[in-house]
C-alpha cells in the first residue's frame, strides 16, 4: 500500500506468494486490513463511474467478492491497486454484457488513477478518525437504536437488562441493535461525508 | 436475487447485510446455540458474499467496543472520572483525549436522555412489533413511521406514513390516542389499523371501539364511533363508513402474517399493493390489462410469484425493464 508509484496495469494482477495460500484466518485479517479500508473511496470511484447510486451498495460489494475470490488463490502485491482495478473491470464487465447502458460512455473509468494518488493513511489519523467517526455515526443512528447500542456496549448490560430497561421486548432490542449495526458499519467503513 | 440491482446480475447486498447483522447480534447478545452456530457456519459457506458481510459487521462490532472503554467504574459517575481513567490508555495525543471526552459525554447525554418521543421505522417491506410498556402492541407495515409519546396521563402515536395495526391496553385513565395528519382515532377498547395515503385515512375496526375524529378539532370536526367490520375512509372534508365482512377484514391484514390476499381484485390495484412492499415495482402497461381480476395469496415481498402468476393465469407478457417488472397484454 505505501507503494503507488506504479500503477502500470501490468503491476496490479495479482502475483502468488512464495508462502502459497494463506489460512483462512489469515485471509479474513489480509482483507480488513487491507480492502476494507477502501470502502469510501471505493464508493467515490464507483459513485463517479456508475449512473445509477441506488446500484452501488451491490456493486462495492461484488467488488469485495471478486477481490477475495481472487485473494484466495493468489494474494495480490498490492491490494489497493488491485481492488480498484478489480471494480473497474466489473463495471466494464456490467456494461459489456450490454444488460446495461453506460454513462457516458465508458470514458471516465480511467479516473482510477486519481484515487490510487490520496495519500496513504497515517496511523494516528486513523486512531483520531476512528473516533470522530464511531462519534458521527453514533450521532446519527435513530434514537432507540443509540439508545441500546449505548446501554449494550458502554453499560455492558446483557440484552435482557437493556429490555428491562428501555421497557420493551427482547425482539425488539435485537432489532434495534441489528440495525443499529448495520447503521454503524456503514458509517465506519463508508464515506463520513454522506451514506456508503 | 436484489430487488434493485437484479438487472445487473449482482447479490442483494442490503438483504446479505441484514442477515449477518442478524448472526452477529444474536451471537453477541443471545443465547447462541449450537444449533445456531452450525447454521451461521452453512450461511458463510454458501458464498463469498456472505462470508465478507459477516466480516465486515463483526469488524464493525468490536469496533463499537471501543466506547466501552468509557464505561465508568459505577453508574452515575462524573463525566471528569471518566477522563482520569482514559487518560493512561489514549494520551498519546491531546486530540484524542478530548475526542474520547466528547464520547464520554455524548454517550452519557443518550443514555439519560428524557424519554420523550420515540421514533420507529420500517423501510419497504419491512415488518415489525413493537410491544409497548402498557401492554399495548403496535405492528408496523412496510414503510411505515410513527412517534410515540407516553406519559403519566396520556398515550399519543402519531402515524406519520405508511400503515399500522394498533392492538391497545384499554385505561380509561390513559386514553390512546393515533394521530394521522388531521384525524384522531381514540380508542375504547380496540384492535384496529390505520392506513395513512397521501389524501386519505383509511381505519379499520377489528374489535371494539374507537372514536374516528376528522379535521381540526372544534367546530367542523366529524366525529364518529367504529364499531367491529366498520372500515371508515376520510379524506380532508369527508368520512365514509362501511361495514366490510369478516373474511375482507381478515384479508386486509394478510400483511401481518407477510402474504397480499386478493379477492377479484383489479391488476392495477393488486399491482399498486405490490408496489408498496418492494423497490422492484409492477408496471401495467395497458388499461385492458388494468382492469383484469386476479385471486390469490402471494408473499408480499416475492413479486415475481406475482407476476409469474400474471402470467400463467392470465397469458399475459412479463418483461424485466430495469427496476420494472412490465406486465402487458
Amino acid at each position: 500500500m505505501s507503494d503507488t508509484s506504479d500503477t502500470s496495469r501490468e503491476d496490479v494482477t495479482p502475483r502468488a506468494r512464495e508462502a502459497g495460500r494463506m489460512s483462512a484466518p489469515d485471509l479474513r485479517d489480509w482483507f480488513l486490513a487491507n480492502v476494507l479500508p477502501l470502502e469510501a473511496s471505493l464508493v467515490r470511484f464507483l459513485r463517479r463511474n456508475w449512473r445509477n447510486d441506488s446500484d452501488i451498495p451491490d456493486l462495492l460489494h461484488e467488488t469485495y467478492v471478486r477481490v477475495y475470490d481472487s485473494a484466495q488463490r493468489e494474494l495480490p502485491d498490492n491490494a489497493k491497486a488491485f481492488a480498484f482495478a478489480t471494480a473497474q473491470n466489473l463495471l466494464t464487465d456490467l456494461v459489456r454484457r450490454e444488460k446495461v447502458v453506460p454513462i457516458e460512455a465508458a470514458s471516465e473509468l480511467d479516473a482510477l488513477d486519481v484515487a490510487l494518488d490520496e495519500p496513504g493513511p497515517d496511523r494516528k489519523i486513523i486512531a483520531r478518525d476512528e473516533l470522530r467517526r464511531l462519534q458521527l455515526a453514533l450521532d446519527n443512528l435513530p434514537p432507540r437504536a443509540r439508545e441500546a447500542i449505548v446501554l449494550r456496549q458502554v453499560e455492558g448490560l446483557t440484552r435482557r437488562e437493556v429490555a428491562q430497561r428501555m421497557q420493551i421486548t427482547e425482539r425488539t432490542v435485537k432489532w434495534h441493535l441489528t440495525e443499529g449495526l448495520r447503521a454503524l458499519a456503514k458509517a465506519l467503513y463508508g464515506d463520513v461525508r454522506g451514506s456508503s | 436475487m436484489s430487488d434493485r440491482s437484479a438487472h445487473l446480475g449482482l447479490a442483494d447486498s442490503e438483504a446479505i447485510s441484514a442477515r449477518a447483522a442478524e448472526f452477529i447480534v444474536e451471537q453477541q447478545t443471545g443465547e447462541w446455540s449450537e444449533a445456531e452456530e452450525a447454521a451461521l457456519a452453512a450461511w458463510i459457506a454458501e458464498s463469498s458474499a456472505n462470508r465478507i458481510a459477516y466480516w465486515k459487521l463483526e469488524a464493525a462490532w468490536d469496533r463499537t467496543r471501543r466506547i466501552a472503554a468509557l464505561k465508568p467504574s459505577r453508574r452515575g459517575a462524573r463525566l471528569a472520572e471518566i477522563g482520569r481513567r482514559v487518560w493512561p490508555v489514549l494520551s498519546r495525543t491531546a486530540a484524542a483525549v478530548a475526542l474520547v471526552c466528547a464520547g464520554g459525554a455524548a454517550a452519557f447525554y443518550y443514555l439519560h436522555r428524557p424519554a420523550q418521543e420515540q421514533m420507529y421505522s420500517t423501510t419497504v417491506g419491512g415488518h415489525e412489533t413493537l410491544a409497548l410498556d402498557d401492554g399495548s402492541r403496535i405492528e408496523l407495515n412496510t414503510d411505515t413511521a410513527i412517534r410515540i409519546a407516553m406519559t403519566g396521563k396520556n398515550r399519543k402515536v402519531w402515524l406519520d406514513r405508511g400503515e399500522a395495526y394498533f392492538d391497545i391496553r384499554h385505561d380509561a385513565a390513559r386514553p390512546f390516542v393515533v394521530m394521522a395528519g388531521n384525524a384522531r382515532v381514540t380508542d375504547l377498547g380496540t384492535k384496529f389499523t390505520v392506513r395513512r395515503e397521501e389524501k386519505r385515512l383509511n381505519v379499520s375496526l377489528i374489535e371494539g371501539r374507537a372514536q374516528l375524529e376528522n379535521g381540526e378539532a372544534g367546530d367542523n370536526a366529524r366525529s364518529a364511533v367504529l364499531k367491529p367490520g366498520d372500515v371508515a375512509v376520510a379524506t380532508r372534508d369527508t368520512v365514509a363508513i362501511t361495514r366490510k365482512r369478516d373474511q375482507v377484514l381478515k384479508d386486509a391484514l394478510g400483511w401481518r402474517r407477510g402474504v397480499l390476499v386478493f379477492e377479484d381484485t383489479e391488476l392495477s390495484a393488486a399491482a399498486q399493493e405490490f408496489n408498496r412492499y418492494n423497490r422492484k415495482k409492477v408496471v401495467v402497461a395497458d388499461a385492458h390489462t388494468a382492469h383484469l381480476r386476479i385471486g390469490g395469496t402471494f408473499p408480499s415481498t416475492n413479486v415475481d410469484a406475482f407476476a409469474d402468476a400474471a402470467e400463467a393465469i392470465l397469458g399475459l407478457h412479463v418483461r424485466y425493464r430495469g427496476n420494472d417488472i412490465v406486465i402487458s397484454r
